[in-house]
C-alpha cells in the first residue's frame, strides 16, 4: 500500500501510462467570453476504473466534464470516447448532477426510468429496470414518492440510479455527495466503491474534497485554479479489501492525503 | 385554511375573556376574515345612514337589492351574458398567449422579435384602444371579447415568456445528457417546469380580463352587469346599482380566489424546490 | 439577439415594427391605420392645439394629486400593516381583494359621488394604485431583518428613530417597486377613468376623434399615453436601481 511519490512542480503528463483509455481528452481549451475556464488538458480515462478530478472551487472541474459529456462545447481540443470523437450527448455517457436535477413533478420511479423514457423503451421494460436499480442504490420502497419527500442524499441516490439505469459504459459524477451530510457522505463513498465494483464501468468523479478522493479512487487528477490545468496525476492504490475504518487510519492513505494537501498548499494561500 | 394551525404552541389555559379571545384569533384565520368584513360593511352601513351623499345607500339596502335582483333572475342572466365574453376571450389569451410566450421564450429571435412589443402593451393604458374595437367589430359579442383580449393577453405572453426563460437549466442539461430531442426537451421539462408561472400568468389574465369586459360593458354597450350599473343608475335606484357593482367585484375575487387556491395546493410551487 | 455578429438592443425591434405599421398605412388597407408618418405629424400637430394642451393639464393635474394621495395613503398604511399584526389582519383582506379586483365597474360609482369631473379623475387614479403600493410597501417593512431592529435598540435608538433611520430606509426598495407599478396602473386609471367619464381631459379628445374618425390624432393620442406610460416607469426604475445599489449589500 504506497503512493506513486511525484515531486508536484516538476510533473511530467507523459510519465503517466494508461492501459485501454475509454475517453480521451485532447488539448481542451475554454473560454467563457474572457473567462478562461480551462487551458490546454491532455488526459486519458482508463476502462473500468474511477479517475477523480480534484481542485479547488472555480478551477473548471464541472466544465470539464460537462465537455466531456458533451454538454458544452469546447473552444478547442476535442474528446475521444471509445474511439470516435464527441459532438453531443451519448448513449455511452451518462451524467450524476451536483444539483440532482431531478424533476419535481415526478416520482422516483419515473426519475430513474427517464433517461429509458426519451429513448423509447416500453413503459412496463422501463419500469422494471428502474425499480432494480431503485433497490441497488438502496431505496426500495421510495419508488412513489416525490423528490420532496427525500433526503438530498436519497436524492442523489435517485440520480445515480438514473444515469445506471441507461447503462452507459462511463459515469460522470459531478460533486455527487457536495449536498449530503458527512456521516452519509461516507456511507455513499462505500456505497459507490461496492457499485464500480459490481458494474465494472469507468467512473470519472469530481470533488472537492481529498479524503473523499483518496478514498475512492484508483486515480486522482489534480487540477490548478483559473485557468484549470493538470498540475499532478497520482494513484493512491489503496487495499480497499481491509474494513473501510482502517483504511481511513492507514498510513499508506493518511501519506497520500498529506502529499495532494502539500501539493494544493500554496494555491490556498 | 385549517382551523387549527398546527405549529401553535401548547397553551396553558386562557385566564381572561381577553386572553382566550387573543387566543382565539390566533388560531383562526376565519376570524380576521370575518372581522375585517363586519368592519368595512359596519363602516358603510353608518355612512350610508349618515348619508355621505344623496347617491350612497346603506349597506343593508344593498344587500336587499341584490337578494331581489338575484330573486328576480336579471343577475343570473346578466352574469350570463358578461361571462361569456370574459371566459372567450380569457381562453382566447391564454391558448394563444401561452403559445407565444412559450415561443418567445424558446426562440431568441421571437423575443426580439415580440418581447417589447408585449412590454409596451403591458405596461400601457389598454383602455384607449378599446373604442377602436368598436369601429371594426361593432358593438356585439365579438367586440366585447376583443376588448378582453387586449387587457388580458399582454400579462398572459410575459409571464409565460419569463416562465419559460426561468426553467431549471440543469433539468434542460439533463434531458440533453440523455439525447432528449428538442421536442422532448419542451414537451417533458420546460412545459412541466414552467407550468406554475404559466398558471400564474393566467390568474392575471383572469384579472385583467375582469377589467376589460367590465370595461367593454360600460363603454361599448351596456349588457350584463355592466347593463345593470348603467340602467339602476340612470333611474337613481342607486341600491341596485351598488349591488351590482359588488357582485362584479364579488365574482372576480372569488374566481381568483380559486385560481390561486388551485396554484398553492395542485401546482405545489413550494414542492418544488429540490 | 445577434446579427452577422453585432448585437441587436431588443427594444430596436419596435423600430421594425413601426416600419411595418408604416407600409400597412400606405397600403390603406383599414382606415384604422394610417402610416406612421402621419400619426407623427398629427402628433406635432396636436401639440399646438389650446384644447390638447388643456388635455394634457388636466389629465397631469388628476394624476399627480391621484398619485400623491395613493402615494401618501398607501405607504404609510403599507408600513404599519407590516408592523402591526391587528392593523395587517383587519386591511389584509381588502387591500388583496381590491388590487386585482375590476376597478373599472367602480368608476361609475365615483361618477355619481364625486361628479362627472376631475375628482372622479382622481379617485380612480388613486384607487388603481394605491393597493400594490401598500402590499409592496408592507411586504418591505416585514424582510427587514430584526438583528438590525436589535442593533439600533441596543445603540439607544428610540422608536420614532428606528422607524425613520432603520425600518423606512430598509424597506425603500420594495416601495419603490411598489410605487413604480403603481405609477403604470395609475396611468391605466387615469385613462380608463377618462374614457368613462368622457367629458374631461384626454377622455373628451378620444371621444371627439372616434366620433369624427380622426384616426391620425386618435393614434398620435394614444402614442403620447403609451409613451408617457413607458417614461414614467423608466424613471422610477432608475431611482429603484439606485436605491438597490445602496441596498444591494444586505
Ligand atoms: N456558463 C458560464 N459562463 C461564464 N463563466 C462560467 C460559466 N460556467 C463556469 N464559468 C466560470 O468558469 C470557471 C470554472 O467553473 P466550474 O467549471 O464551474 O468550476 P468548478 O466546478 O471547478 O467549481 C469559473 O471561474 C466560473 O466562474
Ligand atoms: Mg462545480
Amino acid at each position: 500500500m504506497n503512493a506513486t511519490a511525484l515531486a508536484a512542480d516538476e510533473f511530467d503528463p507523459a510519465s503517466v501510462v494508461t492501459r485501454d483509455p475509454v475517453v480521451r481528452v485532447e488539448g481542451i481549451c475554454k473560454h467563457y467570453g474572457s473567462v478562461e475556464a480551462l487551458r490546454g488538458i491532455d488526459l486519458q480515462f482508463e476502462r473500468g476504473k474511477l479517475t477523480t478530478l480534484l481542485g479547488p472551487s472555480g478551477c473548471g472541474k464541472t466544465t470539464l466534464l460537462k465537455i466531456i459529456a458533451g454538454l458544452v462545447p469546447a473552444t478547442s481540443g476535442r474528446i475521444i470516447v471509445n474511439g470516435r470523437a464527441v459532438t453531443g450527448p451519448g448513449p455511452e455517457r451518462a451524467f450524476v448532477f451536483q444539483d440532482f436535477a431531478l424533476m419535481p413533478w415526478a416520482t422516483v420511479l419515473r426519475n430513474v426510468g427517464f433517461g429509458l423514457e426519451l429513448k423509447g423503451v416500453p413503459a412496463d421494460e422501463r419500469n422494471r429496470i428502474a425499480r432494480s436499480y431503485i433497490g441497488e442504490v438502496g431505496l426500495q420502497g421510495f419508488e412513489d414518492k416525490y423528490p420532496h419527500e427525500l433526503s438530498g442524499g436519497m436524492r442523489q441516490r435517485v440520480g445515480i440510479a438514473r444515469a445506471f439505469a441507461v447503462n452507459a459504459d462511463v459515469l460522470l459524477l459531478d460533486e455527487p455527495f457536495s449536498a449530503v451530510d458527512e456521516q452519509n457522505r461516507r456511507k455513499f463513498q462505500e456505497d459507490l466503491l461496492r457499485l464500480v465494483e459490481m458494474e465494472r464501468k469507468t467512473f470519472i468523479f469530481v470533488t472537492h474534497s481529498i479524503e473523499e478522493a483518496v478514498y475512492v479512487s484508483d486515480r486522482i487528477v489534480l487540477l490548478s485554479p483559473r485557468p484549470g490545468r493538470v498540475s499532478n496525476i497520482i494513484d493512491p492504490r489503496i487495499d480497499r479489501t481491509a474494513d473501510p475504518d482502517d483504511i481511513r487510519r492507514d498510513p499508506g492513505y493518511l501519506d497520500v492525503v498529506e502529499e495532494i494537501w502539500q501539493g494544493l498548499r500554496h494555491y490556498a494561500e | 385554511m385549517s382551523v387549527m394551525s398546527q405549529d401553535v404552541k401548547v397553551v396553558a389555559p386562557a385566564a381572561t375573556t381577553r386572553q382566550a379571545l387573543r387566543l382565539f384569533a390566533e388560531r383562526r384565520r376565519s376570524f380576521w376574515v370575518v372581522l375585517s368584513l363586519l368592519v368595512l360593511f359596519t363602516a358603510w352601513e353608518i355612512a350610508g345612514r349618515v348619508p355621505i351623499s344623496f347617491a350612497f345607500p346603506t349597506f343593508l339596502d344593498t344587500l336587499a337589492a341584490l337578494a331581489e335582483m338575484v330573486a328576480d333572475g336579471s343577475m343570473v342572466r346578466a352574469f350570463f351574458l358578461t361571462l361569456q365574453p370574459l371566459v372567450l376571450g380569457v381562453a382566447i389569451s391564454a391558448l394563444l398567449g401561452i403559445a407565444l410566450g412559450i415561443v418567445m421564450g424558446l426562440s431568441d429571435r421571437m423575443e426580439w422579435l415580440l418581447a417589447p412589443v408585449f412590454i409596451v402593451l403591458q405596461a400601457a393604458p389598454m383602455a384607449a384602444l378599446v373604442p377602436l374595437v368598436t369601429f371594426v367589430y361593432g358593438i356585439g359579442l365579438v367586440a366585447k371579447t376583443l376588448a378582453v383580449i387586449m387587457l388580458a393577453l399582454p400579462v398572459i405572453v410575459l409571464n409565460s415568456y419569463k416562465a419559460v426563460r426561468h426553467v431549471n437549466p440543469s433539468l434542460v442539461d439533463m434531458c440533453r445528457s440523455f439525447q432528449g430531442t428538442r421536442r422532448q426537451q419542451i414537451f417533458k421539462i420546460i412545459i412541466p417546469d414552467a407550468a406554475p408561472v404559466l398558471f400564474a400568468g393566467l390568474r392575471l389574465g383572469v384579472a385583467a380580463g375582469f377589467i376589460g369586459v367590465m370595461l367593454a360593458e360600460l363603454l361599448i354597450t351596456p349588457t350584463g352587469i355592466g347593463d345593470l350599473i348603467t340602467y339602476h343608475r340612470s333611474v337613481a335606484n342607486y341600491a341596485h346599482m351598488y349591488a351590482a357593482v359588488a357582485s362584479i367585484i364579488a365574482a372576480s375575487t372569488v374566481t381568483l380566489a380559486v385560481l390561486q387556491w388551485f396554484e398553492t395546493n395542485v401546482m405545489r410551487p413550494e414542492k418544488r424546490r429540490s | 439577439m445577434t446579427l452577422f455578429g453585432y448585437r441587436i438592443p431588443m427594444m430596436a425591434s419596435l423600430i421594425v415594427w413601426a416600419l411595418v405599421w408604416e407600409i400597412v398605412g400606405r397600403l390603406d388597407l383599414i382606415f384604422l391605420i394610417p402610416p406612421m408618418t402621419a400619426i407623427i405629424v398629427a402628433g406635432f400637430d396636436l401639440m399646438q392645439t389650446g384644447s390638447w394642451q388643456n388635455a394634457t393639464l388636466v389629465t397631469v393635474r388628476s394624476f399627480v394629486i391621484g398619485m400623491a394621495l395613493a402615494i401618501g395613503v398607501g405607504v404609510p398604511l403599507g408600513v404599519m400593516m407590516g408592523r402591526v399584526k391587528i392593523i395587517d389582519n383587519i386591511f389584509g383582506l381588502w387591500v388583496n381583494i381590491f388590487v386585482s379586483a375590476p376597478l373599472s365597474a367602480l368608476v361609475p360609482v365615483l361618477m355619481i359621488l364625486f361628479g362627472m369631473g376631475e375628482a372622479t379623475i382622481v379617485v380612480t387614479v388613486f384607487l388603481f394604485a394605491v393597493w400594490i403600493i401598500v402590499l409592496d410597501a408592507r411586504a418591505g417593512v416585514m424582510q427587514v431583518p430584526p438583528s438590525l431592529v436589535e442593533m439600533a435598540r441596543s445603540y439607544g435608538a428610540s422608536r420614532a428613530t428606528i422607524m425613520r433611520k432603520i425600518i423606512l430606509v430598509a424597506a425603500l426598495p420594495e416601495i419603490l417597486a411598489g410605487i413604480r407599478i403603481g405609477v403604470i396602473r395609475g396611468v391605466k386609471g387615469v385613462v380608463i377613468g377618462q374614457i368613462l367619464v368622457a367629458v374631461i381631459g384626454y377622455g373628451e379628445l378620444f371621444e371627439l376623434y372616434s366620433r369624427s374618425f380622426d384616426m391620425e390624432r386618435f393614434w398620435a393620442l394614444t402614442l403620447f399615453l403609451f409613451a408617457a406610460a413607458m417614461v414614467l416607469s423608466a424613471v422610477v426604475e432608475n431611482a429603484e436601481k439606485r436605491i438597490e445599489y445602496y441596498a444591494g449589500a444586505r
